[in-house]
């Protein structure tokens, strides 16, 4: 690294591209997301028609004191919770079962593997809705129960929507875990293997400590989207489901600055939604600190 | 169990995880190429027995699906470039280069990438009307909106990613390029920029995914210009209650699906390097 003088100049001319775009597309819109979560913004103040109305917290504790949200609140972690677990689980299986068979095989499971993430996801929650289609689904066709709907049950479709983040999210885990064991050395499994370390030993003892980073990874970054789906709820439960039933945060947060026109009450759940995964961000640097990675 | 029968288990079960994954995609492909009627049979086959095209025709003359996938193109194409250009010489800046303020820009980029995207779309639909009355291919109802979104959405994860890459490469290497007399320009673009192409390609992917996937600006945004739609809008068209097109719907999504998936198994190999190469940095 050098530190030669004028370098700060330089790095500054390479930077600035990058920072006008992030300050003016991340930076104010952030600025303005608070700004408007403490107003009553709706409709008539949007056309001009009433001033606004200064509300301090007002949104937050008209949010905080409803029941609707901590039960979107809870839909969502748990939601959430459930692609996750689902997609790491299903990721690095196969990434291991990829270690396992010849070329071929794990050419053909990779082959599959991209179809489903390079899917859109409007596609992949299309395709999935026809598959599950009440009439003229195949799944109904196959398990015989012609007539399902599958995204009538509150609990069956976020069930579906789940198995479709699942479906479309999985690969990027499994490539990753598989690049990740692929580079662990040769030696150090022959070595481990000489100590004579059993297959649960080897894996619990040596590959899983050398992961750990990785895993911490991919982990966060399932929280991260999975905690952030919109396409699937949106488009598989026709916004939101019957009744809202099927509402996750940002779902919510949409429909009631788009749909209602409450935007003053849309960004208040926008802001506790940032607020919630920039938690989940320090957790995140502190893991990575603790891995030991340089910033 | 030996080693051989227990090699072969392994890749029974690898096949059939591999059938089950895809056949969401083959279904689409066969309902594409599937004739109507056999489209909405109330016990559907899993094959045809008369493939037909007419779902295509319907997908692309009725909706004039051809418009949007050039947006769509257009779009990508853009945010791709674009965030590679930006993304590239940002994070030379920060591997090359001390100055204050670097570790805090790093974690400042690291925590931006947590934003929920759809918080911001509040504040950005009123950011875009108003670049509309200044900059008006940059404001609501144009595709410039849409570029800007996904170019600011992108950059954090590329130049988070990008970073790895650059600083693998021994430093020694720009002072032997300095000494044969390269400027630190040539040695930017000629020496640096080819040797990290496994990182630009992986980037450039996830970019792609990113732009191409996207709905919710496409629908935030884009509000009374239909022309200027993109793919993921449009085949919403095709979808009404209780009687959807499910033929053009599936042809629709086939075209939406073929360019991602044909830029995929172009990158595949570099792609598995480029998140290996992540992965080690």
């Amino acid at each position: 690294m050098r530190t030669a003088k004028g370098d700060g100049r330089i790095a500054f001319a390479y930077l600035a591209p990058a920072l006008l775009v992030l300050v003016g597309l991340m930076g104010y819109p952030i600025y303005q997301l608070v700004l408007i979560s403490l107003f009553d913004y709706g409709q008539e103040q949007v056309s001009g028609g009433a001033p606004l109305t200064f509300l301090g917290l007002g949104n937050y504790t008209a949010l905080l004191s409803d029941a609707r949200f901590w039960a979107v609140l809870g839909q969502t972690v748990g939601f959430a919770a459930v692609c996750v677990a689902g997609t790491l689980l299903v990721g690095a299986a196969l990434a291991v079962l990829a270690t396992r068979v010849r070329t071929w095989a794990r050419m053909t499971l990779f082959l599959a593997a991209l179809g489903a993430w390079a899917t859109p996801t409007v596609a992949g929650s299309t395709i999935w809705l026809f598959l599950f289609d009440a009439n003229f689904g195949f799944v109904n066709e196959v398990l015989g129960t012609t007539g399902l709907s599958w995204t009538y049950d509150k609990w069956l479709a976020f069930g579906l929507v789940a198995a479709q983040v699942i479906w479309c999210s999985f690969p990027f885990v499994m490539v990753t875990l598989y690049a990740g064991i692929k580079s662990i050395p040769g030696e150090v499994l022959e070595a481990a293997a000489l100590d004579g370390a059993s297959t649960v030993k080897t894996t619990t003892s040596v590959i899983l400590p050398l992961l750990r980073p990785l895993l911490i990874v991919v982990t966060i970054q399932s929280v991260i989207w999975d905690f952030k789906v919109f396409t699937q709820i949106y488009i598989m439960t026709n916004g939101g489901g019957i009744a809202g039933r099927n509402l996750v945060l940002n779902v919510y947060a949409y429909q009631q600055a788009f749909a209602a026109s409450e935007y003053g009450l849309g960004a208040s759940i926008g802001v506790v939604m940032t607020a919630l995964l920039l938690l989940v961000t320090l957790g995140y640097l502190r893991a990575l600190r603790r891995s030991g990675e340089v910033l | 169990m030996n080693r051989r029968a227990s090699r072969g288990l392994a890749e029974a079960v690898t096949v059939v995880v591999a059938a089950v994954v895809a056949f969401p995609l083959y279904w689409m492909a066969l309902t594409a190429v599937k004739p109507e009627a056999e489209v909405i049979s109330a016990d559907p086959r899993p094959w045809t027995l008369a493939p037909t095209l007419d779902s295509f025709t319907r997908a692309l003359t009725v909706q004039n699906f051809g418009r949007y996938l050039l947006n769509s193109v257009v779009v990508a194409v853009a945010v791709v470039l674009l965030s590679l250009l930006i993304s590239f010489l940002a994070a030379t800046a920060l591997t090359r280069f001390r100055f204050r303020g670097r570790t805090t820009l790093l974690i400042m980029l690291l925590v931006v990438q947590m934003v929920p995207v759809e918080a911001l779309t509040i504040p950005l639909f009123f950011l875009m009307r108003s670049v509309r009355d200044v900059a008006p291919v940059f404001g609501l109802n144009h595709l410039g909106s849409l570029v800007l979104v996904h170019l600011a959405f992108s950059l954090p994860f590329a130049i988070w990613m990008l970073r790895g890459f650059v600083a693998a490469v021994p430093v020694e290497l720009e002072e032997a390029a300095t000494l044969d007399g390269a400027s630190r320009f040539r040695f930017l673009w000629q020496v640096l920029f080819p040797l990290v192409a496994p990182g630009l390609v992986a980037t450039s992917v996830l970019s792609f995914i990113h732009a191409w996937n996207d709905f919710l600006f496409a629908k935030t945004f884009i509000i009374s210009a239909a022309e200027n739609q993109t793919l993921p809008l449009a085949l919403q068209v095709f979808v009404k209650p209780d009687q959807n097109d499910w033929g053009a719907i599936m042809a629709g999504s086939t075209l939406m699906t073929i360019p991602v998936l044909l830029f995929f198994i172009l990158v595949q190999r570099r792609l598995v390097a480029g998140l290996a190469g992540a992965v080690k940095s």
